[in-house]
């Protein structure tokens, strides 16, 4: 074997342990982490439950936005259905959204589920679960408030909402004194 | 000639047969182990969650309804995504997932082949440049010939 050669393969050789140390790097150091309080909301766009019609999270700037990430198997996201169906009614008007993003579930039980539940503030569908990463839920129910200017705002509140956590924090991303 | 043929033949149809009758009658242990539970992230076989327990029901009624394998994966992936996949599809980018390993291997198996190769020719060769001495056994190096010699000697002495 040439000089040469043996010097090409030997650097190959090296590049190819180099890149699999830093995938192997990357893959254990980049996690998907929670999205500071105070900054920008991660953007999405996804269709809306049972309907390809897509809602874009950037499209409701200048609303306060209610973001709740729930499942149809999940126990807690029916007990607090109504408490967000609630508040969407009371609030719709004074330029609140309550949106829910439904994921790692199938189409046919999120739909029944609202339908049970009676909701009728917007639902969209993440079906690969693309947003989970980038507001860093772990589990459902999860709540992010995002205000007029798009920064999430209060309380991420992981676990079932109670109704003082919900007014509190509807008023903080509506800038009224909680 | 037909003997060998036949045989191949019927190897062909032990390992072909049964991964056609996999695909085309599922059974739901097969599909567990082929897929993962997409909020803990375990073989579904394995996994326990509300979610896995509801693919499970999904996946029998599916059975039951004569769907095939890849048809049940395929409703599972527009569900979940492609994360659902215990493997990764052979087709498109996640083909290289299968390609990388093997073409490693050969690589490997290559390299290490050749490395043996050349270590045996360096022996022999090194063997040969010795050369065999008058009573037809390979001679020791000089020195250590010498060496040896006076060692003997200081030994009989």
């Amino acid at each position: 074997m040439s000089g040469r050669l043996r010097i090409v393969l030997q650097v190959a050789a090296v590049s190819v342990v180099a890149l699999l140390l830093a995938l192997l790097g990357w893959q254990v150091f980049h996690k998907d982490k929670e999205p500071d309080l105070g900054g920008a909301a991660p953007n999405f766009t996804l269709p809306h439950l049972g309907s390809d019609q897509e809602l874009d999270l950037a499209s409701l700037r200048g609303k306060a936005v209610v973001l709740n990430f729930w499942a149809s198997w999940c126990g807690p996201c029916k007990d607090e259905a109504p408490l967000l169906e609630s508040a969407w009614k009371r609030y719709k008007d004074q330029g609140v959204v309550v949106l829910g993003v439904d994921a790692q579930d199938f189409d046919v039980d999120a739909q029944r589920f609202v339908e049970r539940a009676g909701i009728t503030y917007p639902v969209v569908r993440d079906k690969h679960g693309s947003t989970l990463g980038h507001y860093g839920v772990t589990g459902f129910p999860e709540t992010w408030f995002i205000d007029a200017r798009g920064k999430l705002v209060g309380e991420h509140v992981s676990g079932p909402l109670t109704e003082e956590d919900l007014e509190r924090n509807i008023k903080i991303a509506l800038g009224e004194p909680a | 000639m037909t003997r060998q043929l036949l045989a191949a033949l019927v190897v062909a149809l032990a390992v072909v047969a049964p991964a056609a009758a996999s695909e085309e009658h599922p059974t739901l242990p097969e599909l567990e182990r082929e897929l993962i539970c997409p909020t803990c992230h375990e073989s579904l076989a394995a996994s326990t969650s509300p979610v896995a327990e509801r693919m499970r029901v999904f996946i029998r009624a599916r059975i039951a309804a004569g769907d095939t394998k890849s048809e049940i994966k395929s409703k599972l992936v527009d569900q979940f995504g492609e994360s659902v996949l215990a493997a990764p599809p052979k087709s498109g980018f996640n083909l290289l997932a299968w390609i990388l390993p093997l073409a490693g291997i050969v690589l490997a198996a290559g390299v290490i082949g050749a490395l043996a190769y050349r270590w045996s020719r360096g022996r022999k060769a090194d063997d040969e440049a010795l050369g065999p001495s008058a009573n037809g056994r390979f001679s020791l190096d000089p020195e250590l010939e010498r060496r040896l010699d006076e060692e003997l000697a200081r030994y009989d002495a």
